[in-house]
């Protein structure tokens, strides 16, 4: 069964439509909520179809293909479905000399997930490589889903992969 | 720098007093540590006494430009005609730089403070702080923070928002911010207009950094004299400043230390030194985007604003990055570009084909594909990618470049010659 003939169902209904509303009064133009709308979006349906921002657009009075344009610029926005656990690694130079890349190593062999980008068979893990998290002090930040882990190593790999499978 | 939250003797704790205590994080134990009496106070001041106050005490933006704070308030009109907006720049992603997100996670009432003296300084009505999406936690903690202290009513009829980005560096720079705040793509804009005449909708605007703001409280608490007082070396740069020390040290961590503190204690002694035989090769003291300092220029940089520029860097954020002699600074001044290759916003060809290119030579180096001529033709980039352009993200992909080939060239030979091996890169 292709998705395109299921009945779409909106995300701004009940509860985060009541969120999207309160949001709406935080700002002077309706536009503005357009990155807090996109993250509600991600939160229930863990990923923004190109539905979900036509959706997006109408409830803003924003046209699609403006939604898009934002979706695409930036990074955290899911674009695709992603594995359960959507792991990102900082690999840029401060963590980058203190090992980073072995932990992307471990990352990728324990999860299964093989290829940076890629979801593992069971669709439980995708891992990324990213850009400085802000944490350069404690190399290597990891962060799965929404819980930032500090100072990993690829010691450390197995026991984290065990504990979010 | 562990928890609970040990100071090194030599440093001057003001900013992080309570780093690694969680009670500090609630607003009653916030309180007791004395915490929004300097609000208290503000909101009964006029707000051209404020600014007047944070002028004298000198204290200068601490998100990497180094603006006199007090004289950047005093550019928003003095007749209000239209709403005015504050904006915090929580958006710390400059390489190397972790000191907002340690201000957030432990003392969110010291940044909220700080952001309702400011707005009430600038008469904002509204704040909005962004926040990079990747800072969960601190998000959170803002969150539960703000909750407690607006119910508390600490705020008066100021409204403060979180703004949660979504992964660009770019949304760092200030006016790419007030674009993404608007629900745009984060594009800097062109200035002028300034923030302060035309900032987020087109209304007057402040951004200032998380760290700036902190320091305000402290500033009005114990007077401008006092603030001004916490200089070890030139007038111009006063109060403590955060530094974040990463890479190859035996204790990384944030440091706060009074402006003017020589670079070379904050390594070795605050810092723990290299690791057990190693020697220092070079750091970058204010953040990725400013140039590289050999062994000899760290050893002898005083860390404030003029003490850097004497060295040819700058102090930036503070973000200092620390390499020892196993580093290939060739490798990693191709990773830096290729960071501001991955986050350049693309509107000024300059920034888009040029920090691109940038990290194609530098691979092609790497690689064992290089020439001679590839390390003019990386300069002659540097030179046509600095000054030219919307923003500065393109100077900050040259300042590792150049400085690095001046005082590194050697290592792009070895590879070019051949007498070093090829890497993957
Ligand atoms: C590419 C780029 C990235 C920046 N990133 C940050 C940042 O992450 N945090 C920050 O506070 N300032 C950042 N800035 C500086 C801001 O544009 C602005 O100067 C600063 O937030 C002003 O606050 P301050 O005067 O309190 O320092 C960045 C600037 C540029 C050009
Ligand atoms: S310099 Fe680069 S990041 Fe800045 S506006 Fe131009 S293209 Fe965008
Ligand atoms: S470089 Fe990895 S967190 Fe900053």
């Amino acid at each position: 069964m292709s998705t395109a003939t299921q009945e779409y169902q909106a995300v701004f209904a009940g509860k985060t439509r009541a969120q999207l509303d309160e949001i709406l009064t935080r700002y002077p133009a309706k536009q503005a909520a357009l990155l807090p709308a996109l993250w509600l979006v991600q939160r229930e349906r863990g990923w923004i179809s190109d539905r979900s921002m036509t959706e997006v657009a109408e409830v803003l009075g924003l046209t699609p293909a403006y939604v898009k344009g934002v979706v695409t610029f930036y990074t955290m926005y899911h674009q695709h479905p992603v594995g359960k656990n959507f792991v990102q690694v900082c690999t840029t130079s401060p963590c980058n000399i203190c090992g980073a890349e072995g932990v992307v190593r471990a990352l990728l062999e324990h999860t299964g997930a093989k290829d940076l980008g890629a979801t593992s068979p069971d669709g439980q893990w995708t891992v990324i490589e990213v850009e400085c998290l802000g944490a350069c002090g404690f190399a290597t930040p990891v962060l799965i889903n929404d819980d930032f882990i500090e100072s990993v190593t690829p010691e450390k790999v197995p026991e984290l992969v065990r504990k979010y499978r | 720098m562990g928890y609970p939250h040990k100071p090194h003797p030599r440093e001057t704790v003001v900013l992080s007093k309570h780093f690694g205590d969680p009670e500090a994080r609630t607003y009653k134990g916030w309180v007791r540590r004395g915490g929004y009496e300097a609000l208290k106070n503000a909101l009964a001041t006029d707000p051209a006494a404020i600014i007047e106050e944070v002028k004298t005490s000198g204290v200068r933006g601490r998100g990497g430009a180094g603006f006199p704070t007090g004289l950047k308030w005093s550019f928003m009109p003095k007749e209000k005609t239209k709403p005015h907006y504050l904006c915090v720049n929580a958006d710390e992603s400059e390489p190397g730089t972790f000191k907002d997100r340690e201000i957030m996670r432990w003392t969110p009432h010291a940044l909220l403070e700080g952001t309702a003296i400011a707005a009430h300084a600038i008469r904002a009505e509204v704040t909005y702080i962004y926040v990079r999406g990747e800072f969960t936690e601190p998000l959170a903690i803002l969150e539960k923070a703000l909750a407690e202290a607006s119910t508390a009513g600490v705020f008066g009829n100021m409204k403060i928002y979180l703004h949660r980005g979504a992964g660009a560096y770019i949304c760092g720079e200030e006016t790419a911010m007030m674009n993404s705040i608007e629900g745009k793509r984060g594009n800097p804009r062109i200035k002028p207009p300034f923030p302060a005449a035309a900032g987020v909708f087109g209304m007057p605007t402040t951004i200032n950094n998380v760290e700036t703001l902190v320091a305000v409280p402290h500033i009005l608490k114990n007077g401008a004299a006092w603030y001004k007082g916490l200089s070890l070396s030139n007038p111009k740069s006063t109060g403590t400043k955060l530094f974040s020390v990463c890479g190859h040290l035996a204790k990384p961590g944030n440091y706060e230390v009074t402006m003017g503190f020589p670079l070379k204690d904050l390594l070795y002694e605050l810092g723990g030194g290299m690791r057990p035989g190693r020697t220092l090769k070079a750091c970058i003291p204010g953040g990725s985007s400013v140039p590289i300092l050999n062994r000899e220029e760290s050893e002898s940089c005083l860390l404030d604003y003029e003490g850097c520029v004497e060295k040819g860097t700058m102090l930036g954020s503070g973000g200092v990055i620390v390499f020892d002699d196993s580093t290939d600074m060739v490798y990693q001044i191709m990773r830096l570009a290729r960071f501001y290759a991955h986050e350049s916003c693309a509107q000024c060809t300059q920034c888009r084909e040029g920090t691109a290119w940038t990290t194609r030579i530098l691979e092609r180096i790497l690689t064992g594909q290089g020439a001679m001529k590839d390390l003019d033709l990386l300069l002659d980039l540097a030179d046509n990618m600095t000054g030219k352009t919307i923003c500065v993200l393109s100077d900050s992909c040259a300042a590792p470049v150049v400085s690095g080939i001046k005082k590194f060239k050697s290592e792009f030979e070895a590879y070019i010659t051949g007498k070093k091996r090829p890497v993957a890169a």
